[in-house]
């Protein structure tokens, strides 16, 4: 009988069935970072328990370290604490750790990928809800809390219940200008912020056969932003060529049975869905949020909504708060909105492509006065390969502040915050409110390219003008 | 390790109202700084619930008459957002012991019943007739009970739905699987020991 990718995965990984009917599943890859992992670890040492399979567990530090200062001790006690706490556990159970000094060290989501971890046909968890951009490799990965974390450190396993499988496919060729960022804005704002409770999304169709496994990152990355605790795309020629010759990449006779393997773990064709999806590329606009989560989005050309039009109390109370919030007029054009801050980086945005896209448009413009840019590479290997190719230094010269890896701005544990009720073009996920650090900060999620046409010129633009890419 | 049986929580309720209430709000990220949970109720809600300078806002926690509210009811979606398991932490700090709400997020649900905080779903009607009973009167005794699947309060009942995984958990005291998945250790290492890329 056809099964898709989950179901291939999941039965491969199921250990057994729990008393209250859930899954024990093996959790092949465990990524842990400073954040939501120490606490775990504690309880661990309170039950007594080890570490059961140190060697599937990888540590890096991404969500509290600063990106302007690299020595030791950190400025604020409290993060430096939370590191040298995850430092200290990874030593004591042999886990491998990409700390800074590595060279490795980046949003945990990107160095997965980077050094090959990440590989079809198996599970992830991890303490960060962005864990499903590892399903733009055919994985099977979603985010978890913190007893499930200590779950997953003492047993390899953790409780979950099976979740369907909802097929969105994709056809058509994107518009100029619009990017991987904007196909899940559009995705999300079109099947709804929790359209995707107890569904796994597989991506598919030829937009997502064409696009690079950056692009299917970004995709996946905003998966859980749908309200889909999982999402993925079948893995292919793309997946396996991005793979070869990674640090943790099967090598040798063990790379062709590994692709064999790979190959095989994609959905069959012919295999039934819970729900199916279709959406035209075509149809698809640079997309940007207007509220305080990710669905609240439009295209650039859009205006704001109206409370008065809305169709229903529900709805029309969740605009009133969000322009509250977002101090936005309705019925207003989004073009135009002043901004304050510039962030561009993230788990969804913080990789070579983003920043080498940008970097071609950006060469020889100027971040408008008064506006605070900054480009956060997702990784120390992504900060790396910009400064080879110059990237950094037109990334400088247009006037960003180019920093080092890590979360940053996104979630603003670390010192780079909105202050007062400033209002920032961010490359990142989520624009709830109080998310970029101030709890009256204002986010408008959008694209990379976006974000640097809302630098130069001081607002909310269409990057198509900006940067003369002609709409059709 | 025995557990508690969560058959039934009761207690005087607070309406937090509002869809899609993110876990950034439950608990801002500046919040997780922390290498242990205690002491996170005090940061529960804190930037819709706190003026910068730390005095109170207008919110239904910070009204006297919800002061020991052990039972929160909300809108759809609630804790959607972030997998931080510091927001059922908080609220579970801060005193509460349900939610009740017109849906839940997927992560922030399962991070709730593995602290043996049910989290039921109602009927939007439903929960503005709670809610108004507890408008009404802050004393009325709000129930959830997982045995019936019904909340009762001020002498009225309304049906509740919970996932089954869930509620068996919790009835039975093996909310926290911690056991149980040890117990399943030698199938575990079985299963990794048939997939190539788990060897050592």
């Amino acid at each position: 009988m056809p099964r898709t990718l989950f179901e291939k995965v999941w039965d491969a990984h199921a250990v057994g069935t729990l008393a209250n009917g859930q899954t024990q599943l093996l959790v092949g890859t465990h990524l842990i970072h400073e954040v939501t992992s120490p606490q775990a670890f504690g309880m661990m040492r309170d039950l007594g328990l080890r570490v059961a399979m140190p060697h599937r567990t990888f540590a890096t530090v991404d969500h509290i370290v600063p990106t302007d200062q690299v020595s030791e001790p950190y400025a604020d006690p409290m993060a430096d604490a939370m590191i040298k706490e995850l430092r200290k556990s990874c030593r004591e159970a042999g886990i491998t750790f990409f700390d800074r000094a590595t060279g490795k060290q980046g949003i945990v989501h990107i160095v997965g990928p980077e050094q090959g971890i990440t590989q079809p046909g198996t599970t992830i968890a991890c303490g960060d809800s962005h864990t499903s951009t590892h399903g733009a490799f055919g994985a099977i990965a979603f985010g978890i809390g913190t007893t499930q974390i200590r779950d997953v450190l003492a047993t390899q396993t953790m409780a979950l219940g099976r979740l369907k499988v909802r097929r969105i496919e994709v056809n058509g060729r994107l518009r100029p200008g619009v990017y991987a960022k904007d196909v899940i804005l559009h995705i999300i704002c079109t099947l709804g912020v929790n359209g995707g409770t107890g569904y796994a999304y597989e991506y598919a169709g030829d937009l997502f056969d064409r696009f690079s496994m950056e692009e299917r990152m970004t995709v996946c990355n905003m998966s859980i932003e749908g309200g889909a605790r999982a999402g993925y795309v079948n893995p292919d020629e793309t997946t396996f060529a991005y793979l070869k010759g990674r640090p943790y990449s099967p090598k040798g006779d063990e790379w062709d049975a590994a692709v064999a393997r790979w190959r095989a773990v994609a959905s069959d064709p012919g295999c039934a869905y819970d729900d199916t999806v279709a959406i035209d590329a075509a149809d698809i606009a640079p997309t940007v949020t207007w509220g305080i989560n990710p669905g609240q989005g439009i295209p650039i050309t859009g205006s704001v909504p109206d409370p008065a039009q809305a169709g229903s109390t529900d709805e029309r109370a969740s605009i009133e708060e969000a322009l509250a919030y977002m101090k936005l007029k309705p019925g207003a054009p989004i073009k135009g909105t002043p901004i304050d801050v510039a962030f561009l980086g993230s788990c969804t945005n913080g990789r070579l492509s983003d920043f080498q896209e940008v970097a071609r448009f950006l060469k020889g413009r100027r971040v408008a006065p008064g506006v605070k840019a900054i480009a956060v590479p997702g990784s120390q290997g992504v900060g790396v390969l910009c400064a080879e190719l110059g990237i950094d230094k037109i990334f400088r010269d247009a006037g960003f502040e180019w920093r080092n890896a890590g979360c940053s701005m996104c979630l603003a544990m670390n010192p780079d915050k909105l202050v007062g009720d400033q209002m920032c073009a961010s490359s990142s996920n989520r624009n709830f409110k109080g998310r970029q650090g101030s709890p009256t900060g204002r986010t408008i999620l959008m694209s990379p390219i976006m974000v640097a046409a809302a630098a130069v010129t001081g607002s909310v633009a269409d990057a198509r003008e900006v940067f003369g890419v002609g709409p059709n | 390790m025995a557990l508690e049986k969560i058959t039934r929580v009761a207690g005087r309720a607070v309406s937090v109202p509002g869809n899609d209430i993110d876990t950034d709000r439950i608990i801002p990220a500046r919040y997780l700084k922390c290498v242990t949970f205690d002491g996170l109720g005090e940061f529960l809600f804190y930037d819709v619930r706190k003026n910068a300078d730390g005095s109170d806002k207008p919110h239904p926690l910070n009204e006297a008459r919800h002061k020991g509210a052990t039972i929160l009811l909300s809108g759809a979606n609630f804790g959607c957002g972030s997998s931080r398991e510091h927001a059922p932490q908080a609220l579970q700090k801060y005193g509460m012991r349900g939610v009740v709400a017109e849906g839940f997020a997927e992560i922030f649900h399962g991070n709730s019943t593995a602290l043996g905080m049910p989290c039921v779903t109602a009927s939007r009607e439903d929960i503005a007739r709670i809610a108004a009973a507890v408008e009404a009167d802050p004393d009325t005794e709000v129930a959830i009970d997982l045995v019936s699947m019904t909340i009762s309060f001020g002498g009225q009942s309304v049906a509740a739905t919970l996932r089954e995984s869930a509620r068996d958990a919790l009835v039975h005291g093996r909310w926290d699987p911690i056991g149980e998945l040890i117990e399943g250790a030698a199938r575990a290492a079985k299963v990794a020991g048939g997939l190539r890329y788990m060897s050592a």
